[in-house]
């Protein structure tokens, strides 16, 4: 076995025990990327000089006997994290060629905890985008089959781990990017509760849906990133106090007893019938782990995608407006018809006449939308559901209709427009071997609930040991 | 519903050619077609959500640190002058 | 004249905090090299959010407080977006329905009340110059803090107009929040006239704002060329165009630059990087009660502790320091019995500057002042007589050239006298007497 298909938990073993250092483990990840990357594009840029000057420097590290998290373990971070010195592009000819003078929190802090950053990776142009085609840079492949789409915004990182090029990447979350490409191919994502995770440095794309996240083989590997990602930051106004809080203590506590709600509006219709098939597959998986399962309502969720579809492209058409090249980038008619689309979209709808109609009333359903949450965790512990109606479908087959790729989000956006955590879990896999996922969703700060219930699920089914073949 | 794709498009800084109206106004309006059916949802008595954290009263002390340092802050402007940042005259 | 002026006041103060109003830069960019003073926030740098001054809510909430308004118990930022290349993030964050402050009042010497509509916080834009075909911008002053003061359109003209801007400017600085310069551009002001016909109660339906008056003097005469050009155009049977002008120093006139008809629609929405602003009374309460007495309070009970007249207290009054400085020479005063109201009238007609004298050394100055007036002059004419009569030896020494003897007969004067004299005066009168 190579080193760069190791999970971080038995990397950080290997290095401890020394049977192999950073350098080797860094090398096999950066082999990886130069023999699939072309077929693939999961990469924009590639950072092979500091990432093995950053090895290097671990196994000195590790040979004084320092720990840290991280030390000496390879990870990609989504092309929006600003990394400074390093280009950052957001996927869009608008950044083509900017330079952060400075690191994103998140960065920092992964950098602090001793990770070697191998590279930042491929998404859909500034975020917008559920299948990984949208980038100035070329679409992204699907590792399990190249002629489907990978899902998006964070196609690049999913992709990359599940292509084993890392242990772990990073991603962003604003209505599915990080729970849909995880799901499309058999990786574990997490979404944080928002406000968990600081969004300073990583360009904006909804300021009050973006969701901090990352990509891992194994929940406990999530677990290990998120404990060093999460907390209270100063640059970051929307940060929640943080706590201290052990994830390992009940990883392994299993589901005895929990009780867990099925969501009726996420799996009454629209879903492809192979997915519900999967779907009710695992739901049985629980219920034989002694979970009690119930069935929930959330009546306001139907109108999801219409109440993000407004919230997002107005906070989007403003959060783009610092793009207009003076002082960094190119002009704004570098900007893909995706991003134009959304900032005409957004600009309309928080317009002079049309404001009330639009924003504030999506506002408002946003209220009731987090209500129906809110009410069901009285009743429940965690909802779980498919995270995509459908499986990953084909390069290009939704790509001239807005419209349809952004209901492929039906089942994703709620958990923004209500602000809480959900953890993505890989659950089988299609007739032609496409992976398909489920979410594990808890009420705000209750992501070690989500590791307990994913990690009893991952060690039953332990779908995470299959791996794409790659040629 | 109709967009004025023009002028939203002079609103949103965008210049965009004749067949990219066409196109984008197809688009914009079969998207706001369908968010239309949130006018469904009786919203009167329910106050707008603006920020899910709950959280109030997050301020900084009035203290300084260390700004970027004047190259750091035009390194990667693509017109200077003198320091400066540099665009085309703008008529008052 | 058939038309009355209709005139709103749109106030920038600049506040001197020391960092800005967003970020942690150092907000002291007078004079500084360009663009050395900015970060990723006030250069908006993909990725950058904002975090909010505490010292400059606290100050504006009291600029609000001096302005008699109600304070709002929830306040948020809201963000408004316009293009512009000194605005680097494509918006500025500035409140829009929940201001800090709203509904005061400050009252003129013509016991006019004028409407202070709201007071509010927001972020400064980077500075533009002009260099031939471009246009060269320094971020340095972005997002410094900035509290906004708009004014019902209570104003009728530009004396009014100049009184409230000096009574702000002062207030603004006792409070020491801002130093108010309009020339150094921490205070800059946006008058907005039209005209009414005399009997009209409804507002005229356009209005026109005038940007660029940097001193009180071009306030003076932008109002009156606005007056009379408006009252040209109406009495053409026309209406004035409803747009922004800017006042030209160069032409004396104001120059027409955009047509506010096609008003910005600036798109409002709350920001979603700042939480929400709660005040609760008791903060507002803790904040009034940390202000120090404001000019007019100051000015009336001057007047009643001191017997000051009004003329000498607005005088005294005019600025916190001098004002600071009175009441403690006046605490000096007491234990020699030197009323205040000749220690203002000593600073007044003296042209006391307090940093170049402490307090108690004023207080003896004034009192051997006094004392030298208060034996007259006739009397120390003749304790001076008596006193060269008999002492006919030192007379005679002293026009041998032996200058030293005046001061054996400025000994004997003092000794007559039996008080402390201006000894500067007294050894004038003697020499005058021994020609």
């Amino acid at each position: 076995m190579n080193l760069n298909q190791l999970t971080i938990k038995e990397a950080r073993e290997g290095l401890r025990n020394k049977q192999f250092s950073s350098v080797d483990l860094t090398r096999d990840c950066l082999t990886q990327i130069k023999k699939h990357n072309s077929a693939l594009n999961a990469f924009i840029s590639v950072t092979e000089e500091e990432a093995l000057m950053s090895a290097k420097k671990a196994d000195k590290s590790i040979e004084d006997g320092t720990s840290l998290p991280l030390l000496g373990i390879p990870i990609a971070l989504k092309d929006l994290f600003s990394t400074k010195g390093i280009k950052t592009t957001a996927a869009s000819n608008v950044l083509r060629d900017y330079i952060p003078q400075y690191d994103a929190t998140v960065v920092r802090k992964l950098k602090d905890a001793g990770a070697v950053i191998v590279g930042k990776t491929n998404l859909d142009a500034w975020a917008h985008g559920s299948s990984g085609e949208n980038s100035d840079f070329g679409p992204t492949k699907n590792p399990w089959n190249k002629n489907f789409v990978p899902g998006g915004s964070s196609s690049g990182s999913a992709v990359s781990v599940a292509s084993d090029m890392c242990l772990a990447a990073t991603g962003t979350d604003t209505g599915g990017s990080i729970r849909l490409p995880s799901s499309f191919n058999n990786v574990v994502g997490l979404k944080p509760t928002y406000g968990r995770v600081s969004r300073y440095g990583i360009i904006a794309m909804a300021s009050s849906l973006d969701s901090i996240g990352h990509f891992t083989k194994t929940v406990e590997d999530c677990a290990t990133i998120f404990n060093i990602t999460k907390g209270e930051d100063i640059y970051d106004a929307t940060t929640l106090p943080d706590a201290t809080e052990d994830f390992y203590k009940n990883l392994n506590k299993g589901v005895k007893r929990i009780r867990i709600g099925i969501p009726k509006e996420f799996v009454v219709s629209g879903l492809d019938p192979e997915v519900k098939l999967l779907f009710e597959k695992a739901v049985n998986t629980f219920a034989n782990l002694g979970a009690e399962i119930t069935e929930v309502s959330l009546p306001y969720t139907k109108y999801g995608i219409a109440a993000y579809y407004i919230i997002q492209p107005s906070e989007v058409s403003s959060n783009l407006a610092r793009y207009d090249g003076i002082r960094y980038g190119n002009g704004r008619e570098s900007f893909g018809d995706e991003a134009k689309r959304r900032i005409m979209l957004g600009t309309f709808t928080l317009s002079s006449g049309y404001y009330d109609a639009y924003y504030k009333k999506a506002m408002s359903v946003r209220t009731l939308i987090k209500n129906d949450f809110d009410k069901a965790f009285e009743k429940v512990e965690a909802l779980i559901s498919p995270v995509c109606p459908t499986y990953p479908w084909k390069l290009g087959e939704k790509i001239n209709d807005p419209l349809k790729m952004y209901l492929s989000d039906a089942l994703t956006v709620t958990v923004n427009i209500a602000g809480i955590p959900s953890l993505s879990v890989p659950a089988g896999f299609s007739k032609d071997k496409l992976p398909f996922g489920i979410q594990i969703m808890g009420k705000q700060l209750s992501e070690d609930l989500l590791f307990q219930i994913g990690n009893s699920f991952e060690k039953e089914t332990n779908y995470y040991k299959q791996k794409p073949l790659l040629r | 519903m109709k967009i004025d794709v023009p002028h939203v498009a002079i609103l949103a800084n965008l210049k965009l050619d004749n067949k990219d109206i066409v196109k984008f106004e197809k688009q914009l309006s079969e998207i706001l077609n369908y968010v239309e059916k949130l006018k469904e949802v009786n919203t009167e008595k329910v106050d707008a959500t603006s920020q899910v954290t709950g959280l109030e009263n997050i301020l900084r002390k009035d203290e300084t640190s260390t700004s970027l340092t004047q190259e750091e802050a035009l390194s990667n402007t693509k017109s200077q002058k003198n320091g400066l940042l540099k665009v085309k005259a703008i008529l008052e | 004249m058939k038309y009355k002026p209709v005139i709103g006041l749109e106030v920038h103060v600049e506040l001197k905090t020391k960092s800005k109003m967003f970020c942690s830069c150092s907000a002291d960019y007078f004079g500084q090299k360009p663009n050395t003073h900015t970060c990723p926030v006030c250069l908006g740098l993909p990725g950058a959010l904002p975090v909010p001054n505490q010292q400059a809510i606290d100050w504006c909430v009291m600029i609000g407080l001096a302005l008699n308004c109600k304070i709002a118990n929830f306040s948020k930022f809201d963000r408004k977006n316009y293009f512009y290349p000194d605005l680097p993030k494509g918006y500025q964050i500035s409140q829009y329905d929940q201001p800090f402050c709203q509904k005061g009042s400050i009252t003129l010497s013509n016991r006019k009340e004028i409407g202070i509509t709201r007071v509010h916080m927001e972020e400064d834009t980077g500075k533009l110059t002009h260099s031939g075909d471009s246009t060269l911008i320094d971020f340095n002053r972005s997002s410094v803090p900035l509290v906004e003061i708009v004014t019902d359109p209570d104003f009728e003209n530009a004396s009014e107009v100049v009184e409230y801007l000096k009574k702000l400017q002062q207030i603004v600085r006792y409070l020491g929040v801002s130093d108010a310069d309009m020339e150094k551009g921490n205070m800059r002001l946006e008058p907005n006239i039209s005209l009414k016909k005399e009997n009209e109660t409804t507002l005229p339906k356009f209005k026109v704002e005038v940007k660029n008056i940097n001193s009180f003097r071009f306030v003076e005469k932008a109002i009156a060329y606005e007056i009379k050009r408006q009252e040209e155009i109406l009495n053409e049977g026309k209406t004035p165009a409803q747009e922004t002008r800017g006042w030209n120093e160069t032409k004396n006139a104001t120059v027409s630059q955009r047509s506010k008809e096609d008003a910005m629609d600036y798109r409002y929405f709350p920001e979603p990087d700042i939480p929400p602003i709660i005040l609760k009374d008791e903060k507002i309460l803790k904040l009034q009660s940390q202000m120090p007495e404001l000019p007019d309070a100051k000015f009336e009970r001057l007047q009643k502790e001191f017997s000051l007249s009004s003329y000498n207290s607005e005088l005294i009054t005019k600025d916190k320091e001098t004002a600071d400085y009175f009441e403690k020479a006046v605490e000096d005063g007491k234990k020699v019995y030197v009323p205040p109201k000749d220690i203002a009238n000593f600073i007044i007609n003296q042209k006391i500057n307090p940093s170049d004298i402490v307090p108690a050394e004023l207080i003896k100055r004034i009192v051997s002042a006094k004392q030298t007036i208060s034996i007259g002059d006739n009397a120390l004419d003749n304790i001076i007589k008596n006193v060269l009569a008999g002492n006919s030896k030192a007379v005679e020494d002293y026009k041998k050239g032996k200058t030293n003897a005046i001061m054996f007969l400025l000994g004997h004067v003092m000794r007559e006298a039996k008080q402390k004299l201006d000894t500067k005066l007294v050894k004038e009168k003697l020499e005058d007497k021994l020609k």
